[in-house]
């Protein structure tokens, strides 16, 4: 943990009410921003991550030493031109980059928490992440930007805060996560909780981790990034490094090979108590519930100008899912723009180089900041 | 600048509400911003003219105009634009009574397939007219409810609609059509362009 000692922190002194009941105060939130904030501090852009990323959007992140989750996206000249805009972008709460999590000390009982950390939402993510503008004295915000979890962060956002932010882009998001989404999670949390090693959250105490729990989670998730015909043009049936089928069960199949080297490479840098929090905090998000059943009500009381985008290969939040956001913002005759971006990469496309999508949210972005 | 597009700039009052339907590459809707200052949004059906719109600055949603118009609610434009596509969906009918739910009134244009041309291209040819306006075979075309100027002023009594105001555009030049010159009109008018109503 001594690496993770230089990382930028917000120590939130405010009591922050939890969704689960629980009030928290005297946290950290580890943050990092690329460019600078100019003179009339219109020009920030607050990213929201994903379930895995953290807030080393771009460049390298000193953590792992490679490059940031968004680096296709995020730097100079690049679709949020960093030349121009302030990124900033916080570890969600519950998280394992820096900020408070599960894997923090609890300072009544002076033990990690482990799974007797408070359960986290979407909303008490936003809600810590608003301190944010306070400390950067920034009273709006020219953006709020997410994908995938980033991107109910921006709804939650916007909801929350209907006038801190002129611009906003959830990018392959939903409003309500399916029964699906929910499943898959589970999946991963049972394959951790089933490693012999997370001993009920408490793997800490032990100086142990439940890496294959975590590595067969990571693996399944992985399979939802991507689509079937993407999976079948880059891998198809070809074999890992042999002539033939070994007739075992090592990894006969690329395929097999690539799935085993990203889950093992997930769990050097990702906490398994932190994924169980962090897909909880997506399961239990319902913005339409919240708004007894109609969205349009998260929306009515702001003026921000949405820009939503789907891709068409994305089956884990299905264009479907991004259209119905667009339908509840039309119904209040809310400033939206939407496109479906083609791509065969599945609910990756976001994190990866396709140009349609870069090329739309860079003209979104600048057209936008030219407007005011 | 089409002089359809100044046609339709000429009819829509200033800071009006507009929706363009079918909005192309945001020509029209660039051009009624400047003009007319109007708060517009556009329904596109092709991803790339979506993008050259969102590279124009517009508000555009890639969408369906035959599915996607029921997402707005009654009244919520004041004008609702739908420019030479109507002849296009499966179902104008349904189409006409979406623009004119959603909208206070609908300006529609439609390319006139009663011109003398094409009568002349059909009588001589004897073969499916294609012309400037046109352009595409009886096989490949998105055209599959052509109508006349005459035709859409019936179609107007047949599921009772308002028009307000109809113009022929010929050779550049609009003129009003009324029931004594619509036999001319018809045969002479490249283009209807209707403001109608409920």
């Amino acid at each position: 943990m001594n690496i993770k000692e230089n990382i930028k922190k917000l120590i939130i002194e405010k009591p922050l009410k939890l969704d689960c009941g629980q009030t928290i105060n005297h946290f950290p939130l580890a943050y990092e921003t690329y460019g600078s904030l100019n003179e009339n501090k219109d020009n920030a852009i607050l990213v929201f991550h994903a379930l895995t990323g953290d807030q080393f959007v771009t460049g390298i992140n000193p953590i792992t030493k490679k490059d940031g989750w968004w680096s296709y996206a995020v730097g100079p000249n690049k679709s949020i031109d960093t030349n121009k805009y302030f990124v900033i972008c916080a570890n969600v709460i519950g998280g394992c980059m820096g900020s408070f999590g599960p894997s923090h000390e609890d300072p009544k009982t002076k033990k990690i928490y482990g799974i007797d950390f408070p359960v986290i939402t979407i909303n008490d993510m936003v809600n810590a992440q608003i301190n944010l503008l306070d400390f950067f004295k920034i009273n709006k915000l020219f953006a709020v930007i997410g994908g995938s979890m980033g991107g109910m962060q921006v709804l939650q956002f916007i909801s929350n805060f209907p006038d801190k932010a002129k611009t906003a882009i959830p990018i392959a998001c939903t409003s309500s996560h399916s029964a699906q989404n929910i499943a898959f999670n589970e999946l991963g949390r049972q394959a951790i909780a089933a490693d012999h090693n997370w001993l009920d959250g408490k793997y800490n105490l032990k100086n142990t981790v439940p890496d294959k729990g975590l590595a067969v989670a990571r693996m399944a998730a992985h399979i939802t990034y991507l689509s079937k015909k993407g999976l079948q043009e880059k891998f198809g049936r070809k074999l890992q490094e042999r002539d033939d089928l070994k007739f075992g069960f090592d990894a006969d199949f690329q395929i097999e090979s690539y799935l085993r080297y990203q889950g093992s490479v997930f769990v050097d840098r990702f906490d398994a108590n932190s994924y169980l929090y962090i897909t909880r905090a997506m399961d239990y998000f319902d913005l339409v519930k919240q708004f007894n059943g109609n969205l349009s009500n998260a929306f009515k009381n702001t003026k921000a100008k949405f820009f939503i985008i789907s891709f068409t290969s994305d089956w884990l939040y299905p264009t479907q899912e991004n259209k119905d956001i667009v339908i509840a913002l039309n119904a209040i005759g809310a400033n939206v723009g939407f496109v479906e971006i083609e791509s065969d990469k599945g609910h990756d496309s976001f994190l990866l180089e396709v140009p349609d999508f870069l090329k739309a949210l860079k003209n979104f972005l600048d057209k936008s900041y030219d407007e005011k | 600048m089409k002089s359809e597009y100044k046609i339709i700039t000429n009819i829509i009052e200033k800071n009006s509400r507009v929706l363009d339907v079918g909005c192309n590459d945001g020509t029209l809707m660039e051009f009624l911003k400047t003009t007319k200052n109007v708060d517009i949004r556009g329904i596109e059906i092709s991803k790339e003219k979506v993008q050259i719109c969102i590279s124009k600055g517009l508000t555009v949603i890639e969408g369906n105009a035959e599915f996607d118009l029921k997402q707005f609610p009654n009244n919520s434009f004041d004008y609702v634009v739908l420019g030479q596509t109507l002849q296009a969906f499966i179902s104008p009918e349904i189409v006409i009574k979406e623009l004119l739910r959603v909208g206070k009134k609908a300006i529609v244009t439609i390319p006139n397939f009663g011109h003398w041309k094409v009568r002349l291209n059909l009588l001589v040819k004897g073969t499916m007219p294609i012309t400037n306006s046109l352009p595409n075979n009886w096989y490949n075309t998105p055209n599959i409810h052509m109508c006349t100027i005459k035709d859409f002023v019936k179609f107007s009594k047949i599921i009772n609609f308002k028009i307000f105001k109809s113009l022929a555009l010929i050779n550049r030049n609009v003129s009003n059509i009324n029931s004594s010159n619509l036999f001319f009109k018809n045969l002479f008018g490249e283009l209807g362009i209707f403001l109608i109503e409920k």
